[in-house]
């Protein structure tokens, strides 16, 4: 049994890996080891559009989905929250060790995300 | 006019010590203490302000502030009306930046949550906690949920990250994040030096529950490795925190009980002053 959760990651790894916008028919075969009805799938791509992570366009009648950034680029914005400083942020998340100072931070990241594109 | 006189000596006595308490290495050694210290002079500090100026603005008016405030309204035109219209404004955008700056964080922890669930994993090596798969080491907190690079667990040896991942437990379980908010939520009234030092005895005090669960020294060799860690890419700032932690860590001696309770008794003498004049 999955959550919708587990289900939001299984496609959103599937369009990562794909790299190409594809068609609720095609998530639904890529994820066939689950089992998985179309309607659900479209759910899961619904929600995952209404929460932004994924863009979809049309395509004749059907939609097509792919994500809104990479992997690693979320990655990397998880890691700006994380060593960020100022203000809203620092008080969003404590981290073990400031060794990194806010501007330094912020250009680390920046450079993490473009190193890997 | 003697509450207003008492209350504006209590603000003076307020800006005297937090000097010397941002500055201060004593209450290192119990950071608990110091946390509820810079707590009571916080609340002390926004009483009194607050009363000092509905104090000045009814003070022609007998009895409590409360009866003062029901005689003002009868009399609108009284000069009172003006101090004591930025008194209740000012109390008011005081809360209200603590409550807009809560709901800010709310919105930053709930997208973070969001995109953790999509690219974080759990790993059975790492108890208690998800990865995210980043060179950068580093290790955080949102409460609820602990979070640790695989940059971090490759950099740190077994006994060192359950040392880390208590660290990061303990902040989320004692919710420091609510310490901190009102002095990050007031930044433009609360000095950086003493939000720094809030903040410091914050990590203090994880680290305290930290060393008790796993020992001081893979906690200790834990920080040296992020304080030491080579920065994937540009040129990394060290921060004299982790320096100021690990020589705690070799070795303090806790305040006797007689000396915490000294102190949380004189803070608690100084909140209750405004307290007092506002109510009574």
């Amino acid at each position: 049994m999955s959550t919708l959760g587990e289900l939001e990651r299984a496609a959103m790894d599937v369009l990562w890996d794909r790299g190409e916008p594809m068609l609720v028919r095609e998530v639904v075969d890529a994820l066939a080891d689950r089992g998985l009805a179309y309607t659900t799938v479209m759910t899961v791509l619904t929600r995952l559009a209404g929460k932004g992570f994924v863009r979809r366009e049309p395509d004749g009648r059907a939609w097509r989905y792919s994500p809104s950034a990479s992997r690693e680029e979320y990655v990397a914005r998880l890691m700006l929250d994380a060593l960020s400083q100022t203000g809203d942020r620092r008080a969003a998340l404590a981290h073990f060790a400031r060794a990194v100072s806010e501007p330094e931070a912020e250009a680390l990241t920046r450079a993490l995300a473009e190193e890997r594109e | 006019m003697s509450a207003a006189l008492h209350l504006a000596v209590t603000l003076v006595l307020c800006g005297c010590l937090a000097g010397p308490l941002a500055g201060a290495r004593w209450v290192w050694r119990s950071p608990r203490t110091g946390i509820l210290l810079w707590q009571m002079l916080a609340c002390t500090w926004v009483l009194s302000i607050v009363g000092l100026l509905l104090a000045v603005g009814l003070a022609r008016f007998p009895g409590s502030i409360p009866a003062g405030l029901v005689a003002l309204a009868r009399d609108p035109a009284h000069w009172g009306v003006v101090p004591v219209v930025v008194g209740l404004a000012l109390g008011g955008w005081l809360v209200g930046a603590v409550v807009w700056s809560w709901l800010a964080v709310a919105r930053v922890r709930r997208r973070h949550r969001d995109v953790l669930a999509l690219v974080a994993r759990r790993d059975r090596d790492v108890p208690g906690a998800v990865v995210v798969d980043s060179p950068l080491p580093i290790a955080y907190c949102l409460p609820g949920t602990v979070v640790v690079s695989s940059g971090a667990v490759r950099a740190l040896t077994r006994d060192e990250l359950l040392a880390v991942l208590a660290h990061e437990h303990a902040h989320g379980r004692e919710r420091h994040d609510l310490v901190l908010l009102p002095f990050t939520a007031l930044r433009r009234l609360v000095p950086r030096r003493i939000t720094a030092a809030v903040a410091l005895l914050v990590e203090m005090r994880a680290d305290d529950n930290a060393r008790r669960e796993h020992g001081a020294a893979p906690l200790a060799s834990a920080l040296r490795r992020f304080r030491d860690a080579p920065p994937p890419a540009g040129a990394l700032g060290v921060a004299g925190d982790i320096d100021v932690r690990l020589e705690r860590l070799a070795g303090t001696v806790p305040l006797t009980a007689f000396a915490r309770w000294s102190a949380l008794v004189g803070g608690l003498v100084l909140v209750t002053t405004p307290i007092s004049f506002v109510l009574w």
